[in-house]
């Protein structure tokens, strides 16, 4: 009977009961405070809502905090009750296996399918459903009755004087706060799990050696020299923005000084619709199209200084995956942001500074050149900071069109390899993450947000400088 | 309307109320549509030399559409179209043969907020002579930049910081330093679209004392909201409604003995 209710869709009951009892604290709240709202010659405080709301906070709360312990601690806690009862035998299993164990007999306890008629399994799955049931239980059952203490409780404190609205203002308050603070907790989670990981990586592996080593050969022979991987992320977010500064910023000033509104409004969204492709579809891109192109037009080079008799033999290098390849086609992803960011700041120059220019007989590219794009130029900067952080933290296009060689080498038209391939690399098809091998990749993410965090930080500074200027 | 003063005077190409005054500026027949929307109708309109000559009226009469037209500001605006002839030395400044960037150098203009540019205070006023070859060389344009600001009134408050951000000055001084750079192209007529609008009664008197001293030289035109205004820096007074021209004159005539009904519930403050 108590394994059945091991099947229990916590969830829905759970959440079946907040509404539910919700809904009765806002019922009663509500109906206490109409009568003091028409008896009496004393003028109530908060409205009747006010009330209800109040009451519907405390009734709504105690289900959400068990809610969210069971969500947290529901399984484990079986668990541990579980591991306590189980037989001797059970110890000549080391933690993992153990683990390996529970899970097996969590699943045969949701799917009775998974029983394997074994005796000492199917006792213990039974004993788990069990378990189960009683927590299960014991949760629904402190749910309402928490829930409808919190109701009389909130109930009682009803009268006319009660400041019921300002209670309910900071509950709001609260809640809003509450999901701000998930995304700071979820950042300072991230950021701890990269800290304490790439700790443990530099405990094995000195960090200068990775920092400043120039051999990267993580796969087999624990080479962690990271130097090539930095410098291949800089010469391609290098190429990237010698294509999307220029290309960018020319798309935007045209778009935001010379375009009519019929022709903005035509090439504005098709500009964005760059910014919505998948960087797989970049990224096949870039391996079909440009890097032929790339390696044909550096063979072709090659042929001439040989035929001009100015080389003896090949000088580029000519892979059929290059870094050039990889850099034209982020610049070519990495445009919209540019372009659009930089519209934003330019069409954001006050109009009185593009009256005052054509005024004193400037002509519309000298009021542009000197008048327009200097006003708007930190909100430029701030857009193209932005733009190389986001080609910094690209993966797809360089896997398909740079390679995967880890070397230091100026030569545009050689295959090499970013911090961000390298991650994908070592964690794929990886489930320990115990050895240097996966660990470096921690110390290579760790990187990889510092340098975005601080590139974003300038950009956020530019753009409040900037910012206070016009206001 | 009573059209007919503005309309003979364009005809006899003299001012009727002022016959020894050159005309620098003659508007005849001006029309000026946003879209659709027509915003100024049939506007004639003489404007004396060497004179303030200000248009009054009450809020979105068209005053500060037809100052743009002058110096063909309007060609900036998306939509608006200029009907009408506008003669300056014998020529029609809306005929494609004038190119709007030469006349904008003989027809400044100083805007409602100060708006100078986020340079320096010296390249500021070396803008339009740099950008119109103006100056042979540095010393050439530290004189320019020196003149213009002396003849607006600000040399004394800012040589000693000529590299500080335009900005950086108060806003009076920043319209003071608008004028500079306007008069620093030499043009021959000056544009004033409320230039002391966005000012303090103290700002706006050294404004207006500046006009006062401008006008020996050059031929300005002013918008303003302010008939207290109009009366002490204007010779001439043009009242616009509606998009017309009401009534233009002398400006003691305007405000002492209108001739229009119309002017009069204005200037007495019974609307507008």
């Amino acid at each position: 009977m108590l394994s059945e209710l091991g099947h229990l869709p916590m969830d829905f009951l759970l959440l079946a009961a907040a509404v539910t009892l919700a809904s009765f604290g806002f019922i009663a709240g509500r109906l206490r405070a109409e009568q003091f709202s028409f008896s009496g010659d004393i003028h109530p405080n908060s409205r009747p809502n006010a009330h209800g709301y109040f009451v519907l906070m405390w009734s709504l709360v105690p289900v959400v905090l068990i809610g969210l312990g069971y969500v947290l601690f529901g399984e484990g806690a079986s668990r541990a009750i579980l591991r306590s009862e189980l037989p001797e035998g059970f110890s000549i299993l080391t933690p993992g296996e153990l683990t390996t164990y529970l899970d097996t007999v969590a699943r045969a306890a949701r799917m009775p399918d998974f029983l394997s008629g074994e005796r000492v399994f199917d006792t213990v799955t039974e004993r788990y459903g069990e378990i189960r049931g009683t927590v299960n239980m014991v949760t629904l059952l402190a749910a309402c009755a928490l829930s409808v203490a919190g109701m009389f409780v909130a109930r009682r404190c009803l009268s006319p004087g009660f400041r019921a609205r300002q209670h309910v203002e900071s509950g709001i308050e609260w809640f809003l706060f509450l999901c701000a603070a998930v995304a700071i907790a979820t950042t300072v989670g991230i950021v701890a799990s990269l800290v304490f990981e790439s700790l443990r990586f530099f405990s094995e592996v000195p960090v200068w050696d990775f920092v400043l080593g120039t051999r990267w050969n993580a796969q087999t022979n624990a080479e962690f020299g990271a130097l090539p991987l930095f410098f291949g992320t800089f010469m391609i977010s290098f190429f990237a923005m010698m294509i999307a500064a220029p290309v960018g910023l020319y798309a935007a000033i045209y778009l935001s000084e010379y375009a009519s509104s019929q022709v903005r409004a035509i090439i504005k969204p098709v500009l964005e619709v760059l910014a919505g492709i998948p960087t797989v579809v970049y990224g096949f891109f870039a391996l079909l199209v440009i890097a032929p192109a790339v390696r044909s037009v550096a063979l072709w080079i090659n042929q001439m200084l040989i035929a001009w008799g100015l080389a003896d033999g090949a000088v580029l290098a000519a892979q059929p995956t290059s870094a050039l390849a990889a850099g034209i086609v982020m610049g070519i992803m990495v445009i919209p942001f540019v372009s659009s960011l930089s519209d934003d700041v330019i069409r954001a120059v006050p109009q009185s500074l593009r009256d005052g220019a054509y005024a004193m007989g400037a002509t519309k590219s000298e009021a542009v050149r000197q008048v327009i794009v200097p006003a708007a130029l930190p909100g430029i900067i701030a857009a193209l900071l932005l733009a190389v952080s986001r080609a910094i933290g690209e993966t797809m296009i360089v896997v398909m069109a740079a390679g995967q060689r880890a070397q230091i080498s100026t030569d545009p038209t050689s295959d090499l390899t970013t911090i961000t391939v390298q991650i994908v690399a070592l964690l794929t098809g990886e489930s320990e993450f115990d050895s240097p091998k996966t660990l470096s990749a921690f110390a290579l993410g760790l990187v990889l947000f510092i340098v975005t965090l601080l590139f974003n930080l300038v950009a956020i500074n530019v753009v409040k400088r900037f910012r206070e200027k016009y206001e | 309307m009573d059209g007919t003063l503005g309309n003979s005077a364009a005809e006899t190409g003299v001012l009727p109320d002022a016959p020894n005054a050159s005309v620098r500026m003659s508007c005849r027949n001006i029309n000026v549509f946003y879209g659709e929307k027509q915003a100024i109708f049939d506007v004639s309109l003489q404007i004396a030399d060497r004179s303030v000559t200000a248009l009054i009226g009450p809020s979105g009469c068209g005053k500060s559409t037809f100052l743009r037209c002058l110096n063909r500001m309007n060609d900036t605006i998306e939509g608006c179209r200029v009907e009408g002839e506008i003669m300056m030395e014998g020529k029609d400044i809306n005929s494609p043969a004038i190119d709007p960037v030469l006349l904008r150098s003989r027809v400044g203009m100083v805007f409602q907020k100060p708006n100078p540019f986020p340079k320096s205070i010296y390249e500021n006023i070396a803008y339009g002579p740099r950008i119109h070859g103006l100056a042979q060389g540095r010393e050439d344009m530290d004189e320019i930049v020196e003149k213009s600001l002396r003849r607006a009134g600000l040399w004394e408050e800012v040589k000693d910081r000529l590299n500080l951000a335009g900005t950086s000055l108060s806003g009076g001084q920043q319209q003071r330093l608008c004028i500079a750079r306007a008069i620093a192209v030499r043009p021959e007529v000056i544009l004033m679209d409320e230039p002391c609008s966005a000012l303090d009664p103290i700002a706006t008197a050294r404004i207006e004392e500046l006009i006062d001293d401008l006008r020996k030289r050059y031929c300005i035109i002013i918008v303003t909201h302010s008939m207290q205004q109009a009366a002490r820096v204007s010779q001439r007074t043009a009242f616009f409604h509606l998009g017309s021209l009401v009534e233009v004159g002398d400006t003691d005539q305007i405000f002492t003995s209108p001739r229009d009904r119309r002017t009069e519930d204005y200037i007495t403050g019974r609307f507008g």
